[in-house]
C-alpha cells in the first residue's frame, strides 16, 4: 500500500528499510482498525446492552436478532460483491419485495419451487443490470435505479397492485422459517452457510480475485486479462439471487407475500457495508466487515426495542449519526494511510 | 452561413448527426410526442383544470430536480432531499405560532444547515457524495418524526394556503414559484461566476483546483443550495396539502428528482447542467404517469414503462468514450 519510498541514493539503504518497517507497521495498524473497526463497534455496543438490558442478555433474544438479520445480511452480502467493483444495487430493495411475493405464490407447488421461483425471477433481473452496466457504460446507479421501479411494477402487477397477499400454504415452506435447530432458526443456518460461501468465494477463487481487481482499476484489471465484463455480469446476477433469497425467507417466515415492505432496504444495505468498512470507492473489503456492520445495526434497532416507549424514529436518528461518524472515521483512516 | 457549411457533403440521414442531437432534443420530441397523442385520444387532456393538475403535480418533483442537477452537475448526489422535506415539514407546524414568515424562515434554515453538513462531508472531510448524504437520508426523515413526534398535524394559515392553492392570474401559485426557481437557476448556471465554477469543478475537480477556484466553498455552497431547494418544495408540500406528515412529505422524491435530472440529459458524469431539460425530464415522466392513468393502465405498468424510459434516455446520452 505504501508507495511513498522511492530509493534515492542520498538516503542510506538501512535507513529507507527502517522507515518502510515503520510505515508497514503503522499500515496494518491502521488497515487493522478500518477492516475490524466496526467489529470493535458491535463488541462494545453488545457489551453495554448486555449490562443496561437484562433481557438483552437471553439466548431468545440473540435468536431475535439474528432472525431479524437474515434478510438483510443477505442483501448486504451481495451488496459487497457489487461495491467492491465499484458498482452499486439500488434494485435490492425491491428485489426482495418482489422474490417475496413470487415465493408465496410459487409455495403451492413445493417447498423446491418455493425457493426456486423467486432466484429465477431476481437473478434474472441481475443477469438484465449486469449486462446493461457491462455492456453499455450506463451508470449502474441509474441501471439499478430503473431496475428498482420495473421489480415493483412487476411486484404490483403480480399482486394485483398490492391488494392480493398471497399465503404461505406449504407446511415445509413455512417450517422452514420458523422452526429452529439447536435452538438457532433455520433462516440464520442458512444465512450462515450462504456468508461461508460468499467468503470462500471473494478470498479464495479466481473470481473472487476478479472482483477485487475490477474495483481496484477497470483498466488495469483488463490488462492482466480479467474478464472484467463477465465479473460485472456475475455481481449484480449474485446480488439479485441474494435479494430474492431473503424475500423467499422472508415469505417463510411471515407465512406470505408482503407487498409493502422493502422500501429503503437498498440503502440499509449499503449502510451496512460502508459501516463494515468496505469502500464505495470499489476495489476493497471484506465480507467479515459486513457481517458486523448488519449486526450492528440490528443490535441498535434491537436495544432501541428494550427500552420499550422509545419511538422508531430514534433508530433511525442514531443509525444516521452512526453511519455519519464510522464513515469520517474511515475517511480519516485512509487518509492516514495514505500520508504515512 | 459558412461556406464549409454549404458546401459540404449532406447524406440523407446523417447518423453521427442523430446521434449528437438526440441525447439534447430527445427529451422534448418524447413530450411532444406524448401531448400530441393526449389531444387527439385522450378526452378532457387539454382542458385548463387539467393542466393546471398535471403542473402542480410536477412543482415540486421541478423544485427539488433542480438543486439535484445543480449537484450532479459537480459530479455529486444528493440522497438527502426527501429528508430535507420532511424535515421543513416538519417545523412549519412548530413555528407557525410565530407567523408564517417565521415558520418558512425556520424550514429554510434547516435546510441551510442540512446543506452544510453535507457540503462540508463531501468537499472538506472528503467523503463519497452518496455515502455523505446518505447519512442524512437515514437520519434526517427520523429526525422530523422526532420533532412532529409522528403525529400528522393540520396547517390552516390562510397565507400558506394561498401559497398551496392560491392563483396569481389565473395560474397557480407553485407553478410560479417553481417557474421562477427555474428561471433564477438557469441564469445562475449559464452567466455567473458561480455557475462556471460549479461546472469546472464536475468537469475536472484537480484542474478546478490548480486554477485557483475555491472548490470547497463551491462545492458547500451548491449542496446548501440544492438543500434549501428541497426545503422550499417540503413548505410548499404543506401548503397544498394542508397538512404536516413527516412520514410521507418526499418519499422517494430524491428518485424522481434524480430521474428528471438524467432524463433531461445531465449526466452523471458531472461538468454539464441542463435546466430545462430537467425540466422537461420531469414533465415527461409527469405526463407518462398521467396518460397512463387517463388510459385505465395500473400503476404497476406505469412503473414498468417509466423504468423502460430511464434506460432509453441514459442509453442514447450515455458518455461514448471511457473516462
Amino acid at each position: 500500500m505504501t508507495q511513498g519510498i522511492v530509493s534515492d541514493p542520498e538516503v542510506p539503504a538501512a535507513v529507507v528499510a527502517a522507515d518502510e518497517r515503520r510505515a508497514e507497521r503503522t499500515d496494518r495498524i491502521v488497515g487493522l482498525v478500518q477492516r475490524q473497526g466496526a467489529l470493535a463497534v458491535l463488541i462494545v455496543v453488545v457489551l453495554i446492552a448486555t449490562a443496561s438490558f437484562p433481557n438483552f442478555r437471553s439466548f431468545d433474544n440473540a435468536g431475535t436478532i439474528l432472525v431479524a438479520a437474515a434478510p438483510p445480511a443477505l442483501i448486504a452480502l451481495g451488496m459487497t460483491f457489487v461495491i467492491i467493483t465499484g458498482g452499486i444495487d439500488l434494485s435490492v430493495g425491491s428485489l426482495y419485495v418482489l422474490g417475496g411475493v413470487v415465493s408465496a405464490y410459487a409455495s403451492k407447488w413445493g417447498l423446491l419451487p418455493a425457493f426456486l421461483v423467486p432466484l429465477a425471477v431476481c437473478g434474472l433481473i441481475g443477469v438484465v443490470n449486469g449486462l446493461l452496466i457491462a455492456y453499455t457504460r450506463m451508470a449502474p446507479f441509474i441501471v439499478t435505479l430503473a431496475a428498482l421501479l420495473g421489480a415493483r411494477g412487476l411486484m404490483r402487477a403480480l399482486s394485483d397492485e398490492g391488494s392480493t397477499t398471497y399465503l404461505v400454504t406449504n407446511d415445509a415452506f413455512r417450517s422452514f422459517g420458523t422452526g429452529s435447530f439447536l435452538g438457532i432458526g433455520y433462516p440464520v443456518w442458512l444465512v450462515v452457510v450462504v456468508f461461508a460461501l460468499g467468503m470462500v468465494l471473494l478470498s479464495r477463487t479466481r473470481f473472487g480475485h476478479a472482483v477485487y481487481a475490477v474495483g481496484g482499476s477497470e483498466d488495469a484489471a483488463s490488462l492482466m486479462g480479467v474478464a472484467v465484463r463477465r465479473t460485472k455480469v456475475w455481481v449484480y446476477v449474485m446480488s439479485g439471487l441474494l435479494a430474492g433469497l431473503a424475500g423467499a425467507i422472508n415469505a417463510a417466515k411471515l407465512g406470505s407475500g408482503v407487498t409493502v415492505l422493502g422500501t429503503g432496504m437498498e440503502l440499509d444495505a449499503i449502510a451496512a457495508v460502508v459501516i463494515g468498512g468496505t469502500l464505495l470507492t470499489g476495489g476493497a473489503g471484506t465480507i467479515a466487515g459486513t457481517i458486523a456492520g448488519v449486526l450492528l445495526l440490528g443490535v441498535i434497532q434491537n436495544m432501541i426495542n428494550q427500552v420499550g416507549n422509545v419511538p422508531s424514529s430514534y433508530q433511525q436518528v442514531i443509525s444516521g449519526a452512526f453511519l455519519a461518524v464510522v464513515v469520517v472515521a474511515q475517511t480519516y483512516l485512509v487518509k492516514f494511510r495514505r500520508v504515512t | 452561413m459558412t461556406t464549409e457549411a454549404a458546401t459540404a457533403p449532406r447524406p440523407a440521414l446523417d447518423l453521427a448527426r442523430v446521434r449528437a442531437w438526440l441525447p439534447k432534443y430527445g427529451v422534448y420530441v418524447a413530450i411532444l410526442v406524448l401531448v400530441g397523442y393526449n389531444v387527439l385520444f385522450t378526452p378532457n387532456f387539454l382542458t385548463l383544470s387539467n393542466l393546471r393538475i398535471q403542473l402542480v403535480q410536477v412543482a415540486p418533483i421541478v423544485i427539488v430536480a433542480l438543486g439535484m442537477a445543480l449537484v450532479i452537475g459537480t459530479e455529486g448526489i444528493d440522497l438527502s432531499v426527501g429528508s430535507v422535506m420532511a424535515l421543513a415539514a416538519a417545523l412549519i407546524p412548530l413555528y407557525l405560532g410565530y407567523g408564517v414568515v417565521a415558520a418558512i424562515l425556520m424550514s429554510l434554515v434547516a435546510g441551510v444547515l442540512v446543506g452544510l453538513v453535507n457540503g462540508t462531508l463531501v468537499a472538506r472531510v472528503g467523503l463519497q457524495p452518496i455515502v455523505a448524504t446518505l447519512a442524512l437520508f437515514v437520519g434526517g426523515r427520523g429526525l422530523a418524526l422526532v420533532i412532529s413526534n409522528g403525529q400528522l398535524k393540520d396547517v390552516r394559515n390562510e397565507d400558506l394556503i394561498f401559497l398551496g392553492s392560491g392563483n396569481l392570474f389565473g395560474i397557480p401559485m407553485l407553478v410560479w414559484i417553481a417557474a421562477l426557481l427555474v428561471l433564477v437557476v438557469a441564469f445562475v448556471v449559464r452567466r455567473t461566476v458561480f455557475g462556471r465554477r460549479l461546472l469546472a469543478i464536475g468537469g475536472n475537480r484537480p484542474a478546478t483546483e490548480l486554477a485557483g477556484v475555491p472548490v470547497k466553498r463551491v462545492l458547500i455552497t451548491v449542496y446548501v443550495v440544492c438543500s434549501v431547494l428541497a426545503s422550499i418544495a417540503g413548505v410548499l408540500a404543506v401548503a397544498r396539502i394542508q397538512s404536516s406528515d413527516a412520514s410521507a412529505v418526499g418519499l422517494l422524491i430524491e428518485l424522481s428528482a434524480i430521474t428528471a435530472v438524467v432524463v433531461g440529459g445531465t449526466p452523471l458524469t458531472g461538468g454539464k447542467v441542463r435546466v430545462l431539460g430537467t425540466v422537461a425530464g420531469a414533465l415527461l415522466m409527469q405526463l407518462v404517469v398521467a396518460t397512463m392513468i387517463k388510459h385505465n393502465l395500473q400503476p404497476s405498468t406505469t412503473e414498468m414503462v417509466q423504468a423502460v424510459i430511464i434506460l432509453i434516455a441514459v442509453y442514447v446520452a450515455r458518455e461514448r468514450k471511457s473516462r
